[in-house]
């Protein structure tokens, strides 16, 4: 059976602390080595900062969920918020020369430069759901 | 205890900050932000950025490296970057603001690059 750990947090910006702290200990448990520890922390800070911030827009009555597994073969991470979602192709890529001197919109290329895998999912309980997976 | 410390230092005209620790959302932006802002409000415009002990940076605080180059730029200043680590390098190449920023590694072409 796969070993998993869950946490629910509070919609404020310490959370992303407090997310990415689990995430070190719950990779540690499992044996990831440092450059998948690293782009797990980043990806970790920069899904529940959006989760935080633009999914439950600093609503502390809704909880952003994070959930990690050990899949084996590596970590799968999952983050939920329950504000109105969005959809991703809707968010403008910052590389573009009209988005370079934008100050926000980069946690997304971040995930999917670091991650091997990141997909988002629309649940029936509303919110937003990111998946995102790390071999070892 | 704060995630990050700046400290101040001149060079002639140009202001050298070097920072140490993390720049992430919340107090290293934001601490940051304001040690551009008050050195801006003093008048001093030629900035140098050093950030050899910064160990970690997220997009937040990308995002704020890019506000202080909007903001030195709008007082007609320059802001340019010192002694970058590979992760930080990384992601400046990621997100292209290689070609935005002048970035250096050698503190004293770094200085003369403003006059």
């Amino acid at each position: 059976m796969s070993e998993s750990r869950k946490l629910n947090l509070p919609s404020r910006i310490e959370s992303v602390a407090e997310a990415a702290a689990g995430a070190e200990e719950f990779g540690r448990s499992i044996g990831l080595a440092d450059d998948a520890m690293y782009a797990i922390d980043l990806a970790v800070r920069e899904s529940v900062a959006n989760a935080v911030k633009h999914g439950n827009k600093f609503d502390e009555t809704k909880k952003v969920e994070v959930t990690f597994t050990d899949t084996g073969n590596g970590i799968e991470i999952t983050v939920r918020d329950f504000g109105t979602g969005f959809s991703v192709e809707e968010i403008p890529d910052p590389t573009q020369r009209e988005n370079l001197l934008k100050t926000n919109g980069r946690g997304i290329l971040f995930m999917r430069s670091f991650m091997d895998e990141v997909d988002w999912e629309q649940p029936d309980g509303g919110g937003l759901i990111v998946k995102m997976s790390k071999k070892r | 205890m704060a995630d990050i410390n700046i400290s101040e230092r001149q060079a002639g005209d140009v202001t050298i900050l070097d920072l140490d620790g993390k720049v992430t959302i919340g107090e290293g932006s934001v601490l940051l932000r304001g040690t551009i802002r008050r050195v801006l409000g003093e008048g001093k415009t030629k900035l140098l950025l050093n950030l050899a002990k910064v160990g970690y940076i997220d997009s937040s605080g990308i995002g704020e490296l890019v506000s202080s180059y909007t903001a030195v730029s709008k007082e007609g200043g320059t802001l340019k970057l010192l002694n970058l680590t590979e992760k930080l390098q990384d992601l400046l190449a990621i997100t292209k603001l290689l070609t935005v920023f002048d970035v250096f590694e050698n503190e004293g072409e770094a200085l003369s690059s403003f006059n």
